[in-house]
């Protein structure tokens, strides 16, 4: 019984992760720029494999009754760098000069550039 | 351009350990699970490959002041004089041995001389890919 409810658990967390990747995946199909499309892929897959990850950890744990704290070192690394890989190459794009969508109204970074020249 | 590199500097301070740390495990696991000197050696360039990219080649030769072909020559000398050793005892070249030592801190400890082999494979690796980078990151 007990067996039963611990594998569904992993079913929903292992199937709602492989979910957001392909959400994941849509959103790079689909958005228009780099951005939005580094905004959906950064952060959806992030999560996404880690709770691939935790479902991973869980069924071992509780299933073959094997503590396995490599995948947590890997939840933990994953959500440390993905994000900052995220970053890096938005960052990465805006410096090289990669344009806006042509809908988007607001660019803080070069009110703020011009604004600092003026000074 | 002003560069701000912030985030991706306390990153890799918090992150290089983590990789260190899983490197270390690897190569003294690699005995009974998978892993062992090779990956081990590629996983620790890997995390100075990190420094390396977060700052630059000065910085990190301060950080570690290593000279990596003397680091591949030490883990070649460490490999030969463990295959050597064996001639000692009157056995084959690379016979590998198994012994109960008392250490200081662990007391008695299984040693066995592949571990040995496999550090000299370990800092062979090292020295290589740093050696490779490093050459190719200097030259203009």
């Amino acid at each position: 019984m007990i067996e039963t409810i611990i594998e569904v658990i992993v079913a929903v967390l292992i199937g709602l992760g492989a979910f957001l990747s392909l959400v994941a995946t849509f959103g790079v199909i689909r958005l228009p720029d780099i951005y939005t499309r580094n905004h959906a892929i950064s952060k959806s897959t992030t999560l996404g494999i880690m709770l691939i990850l935790i479902g991973t950890f869980l069924y071992f744990w509780l299933i073959d009754h094997h503590f396995n704290s490599r995948l947590l070192i890997a939840v933990f690394f994953i959500f440390v760098t993905s994000p900052v890989s995220g970053h890096l190459i938005a960052r990465a794009a805006y410096h090289s000069g990669v344009k806006l969508w042509e809908k988007s109204k607001h660019d803080d970074i070069k009110e703020h550039k011009s604004s600092a020249e003026e000074m | 351009m002003k560069n701000n590199d912030v985030i991706l500097q306390v990153t890799t301070k918090v992150i290089v350990f983590i990789i260190v740390l899983f490197s270390i495990y690897i190569f003294f696991a690699g005995h009974y699970t998978p892993g062992g000197g090779f990956i081990g050696g590629l996983m620790t360039s890997g995390a100075i490959v990190l420094l390396l990219l977060t700052y630059d080649i000065k910085t990190v030769a301060e950080m570690l002041p290593l000279d990596y072909k003397l680091v591949a020559a030490a883990g070649l000398f460490i490999a030969a004089a463990t295959s050597t050793g064996a001639l000692l005892f009157d056995l084959p070249f690379l016979t590998h041995g198994y012994w109960e030592i008392w250490l200081p801190i662990l007391g008695e400890t299984g040693l066995h001389t592949a571990v040995f082999f496999d550090t000299g494979v370990y800092l062979v690796v090292v020295g290589v890919t740093l050696t490779i980078i490093q050459t190719i990151g200097v030259s203009e």
